[in-house]
């Protein structure tokens, strides 16, 4: 049993030690850093979160290699890359600042949990003063978010939710991925100039944030083109046979089904969809077509014969014959032996974005970065003419409407372009309701 | 001293000395020595450590003490953290009332759960509490996405009401949870020679909230009532023989256990304020198992330690990606070298899956009790030799006798 002394000693004595107790974490405020993760002794650490398990795995490593690649190209070595077409040409191949350019790898599993355990032990661990990658825009958001706070900047890989730049937007944050709306902006005029105005739609889309978005701005940009929407109906992002939902698209009335769906979602859905006859049926009177928004490379691997002819949307893709684009896939294809993915593009590109920002703002600090991105406009780096935009920390650039290939050539020639949607087509004002409800608040340097 | 034999006491202060030393016990490498590595002292890594302690010790109470297989109790983790995030959200970022939420929501959804599920024991009663855990999380992913934020996850922003603090989210930047002005991500840096260590408030505040888990923990062991427990674990149909009712005693096991969950979730929203889905999913029910189970079933101890052995496997040895082992390796002829590192590939990076499969597999083959039982071995080893040199002294001194 204790015993109280409520002595006048007794209590002056644990008065003392109390206070002392609490002002200790006032005592220890001092920063030795202007803010977080200051480079020093001639070295800058960047981080590479990228999905290395998990349904996006065969991105992440993608994606890997083409910030390998980066760094290789901003130290000087190899080719040079995208570098040498780049129209800002701070960069020479010499690091960032003359400080060399070393990264740390981490598993974001595509979990918004596990990304920012992996991200926040690169910036309190390894000293990450740039986090980058990701193949969903949950994580997106989730690490955005997390870099916002602790004052570090974060460059997005793949990520194509409208949320991204929209509702979650975030000082530190940048994309240059498109996005949902720009999907189907530059859509809707292919759709409606192969498909004609007068047709039926019905949607299924995977039951999570980014189908949502996208079926919304599908929805919407060929609601207003004439199209009519039938039905549209969540599917379990964790379904894997479609069936079920395919059947009823036929009872509909609908003469074109619209696949909001990505990776193995959208190569289960297609092939089902495709098994079940829907491409060879007449509809009012019409053939029936499939569309699917969001292409990539690994998803048109993944469904085989069943994407020729679809058509789609993506970021990029090898085949373009700009120089930038050129540059990128020789140096990519002679260090791996294969052309690179639209997810491994926008991850080089955005390391290339950040070095160069850094470059020109003389700085590291995460302020002077922002201000160096916001309003930026380039060329050269495989999208044409593009501008960063400082309302939304968005790139805005012209949109690939692709469709699957008739007679490939490889197994990696399974797109061909359609059309190149010009800039103007998809660019849409900062407070457009898709992207509304959120602010970018104020840029962090943390310290 | 506080109601705890001398043993316990004893336990509960060891848990606390490393608690506080945990900066400096984690990071025993100096900053830039290859070894740095395996360092494991930094903020976000320690408070995972202890807030996955408490997880794993609630569960011990349920899994360890009254036998109740749950194979969904990262629902209450997720539930947890919703509360909490919700409250900084509306009332304040002030973690206090965000956890005492986050138990509270944690404890009536157990009771829920629990009360339908407890009808049935053993295997059903696994299914079960998995299949609540799965509809949980459905519902989190999409189903109540505007009360979750679905796949991205509830997230501040600046918008939020926070009807106590609302002024302090004005100048731009989201506001920090923090306890009555100490800010939760505040930290001081010691550097002493190439060593750095860092203190962290959060880190202290959840060991602070650890070692009261713990300490509860072992009040409930050694109480009548976890006496009750116990009986339920080895016999539960004599229990029911002997005209005891177990039900009541299981679903306030379940509850309590259940708001230890909820207790964890809240204090990882607290640390880091975002809630996902994901912390729900099934393996993450799983996992509190494996950590259990790794660590010592039915032990005090041994939760913990399960917990900081599988956080450590998956933030530490997960990141360690084939340059840094060819680093390591860069002594030896070009040929072996190459050879070494595809030998070792597998098992580190995006295969530490297989290596914790491998120190579960031998764990559960060669140490059934846990890393505790592995302890207690090598304590009996110190002592047999010991008292065998004890026992050999006395042989002696009766052989000379003869």
């Amino acid at each position: 049993m204790s015993k109280s002394n409520l002595t006048r000693r007794g209590v002056l004595k644990t008065g003392t030690l109390a206070g002392a107790g609490l002002a200790v974490p006032t005592i220890f405020t001092s920063r030795a850093h202007a803010f977080t993760n200051e480079p020093t002794g001639g070295t800058v650490t960047l981080g590479f979160n990228v999905p290395q398990t998990g349904p996006y795995a065969d991105e992440g490593a993608d994606e890997l290699r083409a910030y390998e690649l980066a760094v290789e190209h901003l130290n000087g070595g190899g080719d040079g890359g995208m570098l040498n077409t780049f129209s800002s040409d701070a960069l020479e191949g010499a690091g960032i600042l003359g400080n060399k350019v070393e990264y740390v790898t981490g598993d974001t599993q595509t979990k918004s949990d596990a990304a920012r355990a992996s991200a926040k032990s690169m910036i309190e661990k390894d000293g990450a003063i740039m986090i980058t990658g990701g193949s969903s825009s949950g994580v997106a958001v989730a690490v955005q978010a997390l870099c916002q706070e602790a004052g570090v900047i974060f460059m997005s890989g793949l990520t194509h939710s409208n949320d991204t730049t929209g509702k979650d937007k975030r000082a530190n944050g940048f994309r240059h991925f498109f996005n949902s709306y720009m999907s189907g902006a530059a859509l809707a005029p292919v759709l409606e100039a192969n498909y004609g105005s007068d047709r039926k739609a019905y949607h299924l889309t995977a039951d999570y944030n980014w189908g949502y978005t996208t079926e919304e701005a599908i929805v919407s940009s060929t609601e207003a083109m004439g199209w009519e929407t039938v039905n549209t109906v969540k599917t379990p992002l964790t379904q894997t046979d479609f069936s079920s939902y395919i059947a009823p698209v036929l009872q509909s009335g609908a003469d074109v089904l619209v696949l909001n769906h990505y990776g193995g979602n959208m190569v289960n859905s297609l092939t089902n969809a495709v098994q079940f006859g829907l491409r060879d049926k007449m509809v009012n009177g019409k053939q029936f077509e499939i569309v699917v928004p969001l292409y990539s490379r690994l998803m048109a691997r993944g469904a085989g014969e069943n994407v020729k002819g679809i058509f789609g949307s993506t970021n990029w893709h090898w085949s373009l014959t700009d120089a930038g684009s050129k540059a990128f896939v020789k140096s990519f294809g002679e260090k791996y032996g294969f052309p690179p993915s639209q997810a491994a593009h926008t991850c080089y590109v955005q390391t290339l974005l950040y070095a160069d920002a850094v470059q020109r703002a003389g700085s590291f600090e995460p302020c002077a970065v922002v201000e160096a991105l916001e309003d930026f406009e380039f060329d050269g780096l495989g999208n044409g003419p593009t501008l960063y935009r400082a309302e939304d920390h968005q790139c805005f650039k012209d949109v690939l409407v692709v469709k699957g290939k008739e007679n490939p050539q490889s197994e990696f020639d399974l797109l061909e372009i359609v059309e190149k949607t010009p800039v103007e087509q998809v660019t849409y004002a900062p407070d457009h309701p898709q992207f509304s409800g959120g602010s970018l608040g104020t840029c962090n340097n943390g310290g | 001293m506080l109601g705890l034999g001398k043993k316990d006491t004893l336990l509960l202060g060891i848990v606390a000395v490393l608690t506080i030393l945990a900066p400096f016990i984690f990071n025993p490498f100096p900053v830039n020595s290859a070894m740095a590595q395996f360092n494991a002292g930094y903020p976000d890594l320690l408070q995972r450590f202890v807030i996955f302690g408490i997880f794993a010790i609630g569960y011990n109470l349920l899994f360890g003490l009254t036998g109740y297989l749950s194979f969904g109790h990262a629902a209450f983790l997720g539930v947890g953290s919703y509360a909490a995030v919700w409250m900084f959200k509306l009332l304040s970022m002030n973690v206090i009332p965000a956890i005492a939420l986050s138990v509270l929501t944690a404890g009536l959804f157990a009771v829920l759960i629990g009360y339908i599920s407890l009808r049935r024991s053993g295997i059903y009663f696994a299914i079960l509490t998995l299949a609540f855990a799965q509809m949980t999380y459905a519902l989190a992913y999409s189903v109540l996405t505007p009360i979750t934020g679905g796949e991205t996850g509830l997230q501040l922003a600046l918008s939020d009401p926070r009807i106590l603090d609302g002024a302090a989210s004005a100048e731009g930047n989201l506001p920090v949870p923090g306890l009555f002005g100490l800010e939760m991500r505040d930290s001081v840096q010691l550097a002493v020679g190439d060593w750095l260590f860092t203190f962290s408030a959060g880190y202290y505040f959840s060991g602070l909230v650890m070692l009261l888990a713990f300490y509860l923990a072992i009040r409930i062991f050694r109480s009548p009532f976890g006496m009750m427990l116990r009986a339920i674990k080895s016999n539960q149909q004599r229990v029911n023989y002997t005209g005891l009712n177990a039900r009541p005693y299981t679903l306030a096991a379940f509850v309590i256990s259940g708001m230890y969950a909820g207790l964890a979730g809240g204090l990882m929203a607290a640390m880091d304020p975002l809630a996902g889905a994901e912390r729900m999913y099934w393996t993450a029910s799983g996992e509190v198992v494996l950590m259990t189970i790794l660590g010592g079933v039915g032990t005090l101890i041994g939760p913990v330690l399960g917990a900081g052995l599988i956080k450590y496997m998956e933030n530490i040895v997960s990141k360690i990606n084939s340059d840094i082992l060819h680093g390591w390796f860069a002594f030896m002829p070009d040929g072996l070298e190459d050879f070494i590192v595809s030998i070792i590939y597998p098992f580190i990076g995006k295969g530490w899956h297989l290596t914790l499969g491998i120190i579960f597999m031998l764990v559960v083959i060669f140490l059934p009790g846990g890393l505790v039982e592995g302890g207690q071995r090598i304590a009996r080893l110190l002592r047999r030799r010991k008292s065998d040199k004890d026992e050999d002294a006395g042989q002696a001194k009766t052989e000379a006798a003869e």
